[in-house]
């Protein structure tokens, strides 16, 4: 009971409707405590003014856009398909222009859009977190690596797009590439200024503890990057999907980039309108999860943010 | 260069309450400060910190360093704790050299542990992990055994039903206590203390003060305060060192002859305000000096 107390203080922080209650992984006593804080949390939520504010903002996006498509029929957006139309035509069992919910090719765009960003965005993870802690660890190694890397991220990913269609067969490697190369740069560079970040009194203290340097690497350098790293990776998961489309235009079979593009190019307006709200949707929610699963590992930080941030 | 006189210890140590074995206080580590000197920067612009600084930290007894702000006391703290390097001279500890001629800086280890000014328990870690952290990373005790010892000298110093909080979510003077607990576990010969109760409100620190001296009288182990608080130099220490302004070197050193365990009725007594008296002079003369060199700097 008295864990429960202490979570239901924390709770203020990580109020967003669905996340993982901020306690620590315990036993099964825990578990009926974890879902009283749930519900508590909901009832916390629907109780503010939050959730009725957010439904406010997308009434009023709606709304803007209904009004300028469809009633007052502006010029500047005579092309433009209005809510209405894209919305019947994306929960249509028979749709128009051949795309909707109801439709196999819908999911496969996702899937293939999804799977390529998975595997650039784990690739990105496992290269460029390693990376940015020797960085921000040596500076024997920033000192070579450092200068090249300041060179490279500059150059947008669209600007590799020649070199990756030369570099690599196929359509689905360049795409992943290109779709890696931003990750990439997000990822390393948020763990190296988190390296950079911790406060040098935490090493002298592990040093006077009697800890050695690889010690110190473990107990210290990689948990305190942590909060940067996963910015970082929030980061890296939000680029991603912009360099993916970007890829998908230029080549593909499928991919929510590619839905896009080929329906401009065959005048589907609504099914392109379709393609880029999935995208934020779906990019939403990777983003999300990852977020979900830095409060997970860094229970620590949740509740001390949840004790007013002090320290 | 004009050299300042040795300092002489005209008046003998106070004598400890409570029981120590000679062999204890043998072994307790005592510091020797001898002719140190510590030059920052380049060539074109040097900085003298610390200059001819000789000094002994006697064992088991508590010295508290005193002296202006950026003086260089936590250049010593650190050239002891092996942080940063000397330019010349020696420190020993118990007759070994820690930094001396040929070797210039001592390695860190656990025999001298710093308590930290704005704490340092890993945030990261549970109260339990913090503490045993040391013994550990060691290797000396398993986790289990770590975590056994941790909670009993977690108990013993009042910090009971903790350990699975996190830093983060306790108040400071309880972190303060839970980091020298930490400290603690590995059975260090030296307490090195850098100004660690600056960030806390007064009543806090009345508090802070008594629960050192409590560990301090179980433990007898030599500790280095470092403050600019001269009513708590003279509380807590038995010999209380006053710095000159950079360079830093002792100006005086005094022996505090009011017998431990004391309590926070010393404060009041004529003795304690003497004592405060001394020293105020002493300090508030080179508190002039810093404040003039500073102003001719700028």
């Amino acid at each position: 009971m008295k864990e429960l107390e202490s979570t239901l203080a924390a709770g203020e922080i990580g109020a967003s409707l669905g996340e993982a209650p901020a306690g620590r992984p315990a036993g099964d006593a825990d578990r009926a405590g974890r879902v009283e804080v749930a519900l508590y949390r909901l009832r916390q939520w629907l109780s503010s003014p939050r959730p009725y504010l957010m439904l406010l903002g997308f009434g009023l996006f709606f709304a803007f856009w209904y009004l300028t498509v469809e009633v007052w029929k502006l010029t500047r957006f005579a092309q433009m398909p209005g809510p209405t139309t894209v919305i019947s035509e994306w929960l249509s069992p028979d749709p128009t222009y051949g795309l909707s919910i109801y439709s196999a090719e819908y999911y496969q765009h996702i899937w293939v859009s999804w799977r390529r960003v998975s595997i650039a965005f784990l690739l990105a993870t496992v290269t460029g977190v390693p990376l940015g802690l020797f960085l921000g660890w040596s500076q024997r190694f920033k000192e070579y690596v450092f200068p090249v890397f300041e060179l490279l991220r500059p150059i947008p990913p669209l600007a590799w797009v020649p070199l990756a269609i030369i570099m690599f067969q196929g359509s689905e490697t360049p795409i992943v590439f290109l779709t890696f190369l931003a990750s990439f740069y997000a990822t390393t560079l948020n763990t190296m200024l988190g390296v950079e970040s911790i406060d040098v009194s935490f090493v002298r203290a592990a040093y006077c503890l009697g800890a050695r340097r690889r010690q110190v690497f473990w107990h210290v350098v990689v948990p305190g990057a942590m909060p940067f790293i996963f910015t970082g990776l929030q980061i890296s998961v939000g680029v991603a999907w912009f360099s993916l489309v970007a890829g998908e235009m230029v080549s593909g079979q499928y991919g929510l980039g590619y839905l896009i593009n080929t329906s401009y190019t065959m005048v589907q307006y609504p099914t392109m309108v379709i393609g880029m709200i999935t995208l934020g949707v779906v990019g939403y929610a990777t983003s999300a999860a990852v977020r979900i699963f830095g409060n997970y590992l860094m229970q620590w930080r949740a509740r001390e943010l949840a004790m007013g941030g002090e320290k | 260069m004009n050299r300042a006189p040795l300092p002489t210890y005209d008046r003998p140590i106070a004598d400890v309450k409570a029981p120590v074995s000679p062999s204890a206080e043998r072994h307790k580590g005592e510091i020797r400060i001898a002719d140190v000197v510590k030059i920052y920067g380049s060539e074109t612009a040097k900085i003298r910190a610390v200059d001819n600084c000789t000094f002994d930290v006697p064992a088991g007894k508590i010295t508290v360093v005193v002296g202006p702000s950026g003086c260089g006391k936590t250049t010593l703290l650190n050239a002891i704790a092996g942080f940063h390097s000397i330019t010349s001279g020696a420190i020993y500890l118990d007759d070994t050299l820690l930094c001396g001629p040929g070797r210039l800086s001592a390695e860190p280890g656990p025999d001298r542990i710093v308590v930290f000014q704005n704490g340092a328990l890993f945030p990261w870690k549970t109260i339990i992990e913090n503490v045993a952290f040391g013994p550990m990373m060691q290797g000396r005790l398993s986790k289990k055994q770590a975590f056994e010892k941790g909670r009993a000298m977690l108990a013993e110093a009042g910090l009971r039903d903790l350990e699975s909080n996190y830093p983060g979510e306790i108040s400071s003077g309880m972190r303060r206590r839970v980091e020298i607990t930490r400290a603690l576990m590995n059975d260090p010969k030296v307490l090195l203390l850098d100004e660690p109760y600056r960030a806390l409100d007064s009543l806090t620190k009345s508090v802070m003060h008594e629960a050192l001296l409590e560990t301090f009288d179980r433990n007898q182990v030599t500790i280095f305060f470092i403050t600019h608080d001269l009513e708590e130099a003279i509380f807590l220490g038995h010999r209380v060192v006053i710095m000159t302004t950079r360079p830093c070197r002792p100006k005086k050193i005094l022996t505090v002859d009011i017998p431990h365990p004391r309590d926070y009725s010393v404060l009041t007594t004529k003795r304690f305000r003497e004592y405060l008296d001394e020293t105020v002079a002493a300090v508030h003369e080179e508190a002039i000096k810093a404040f003039a060199a500073g102003e001719r700097e700028r």
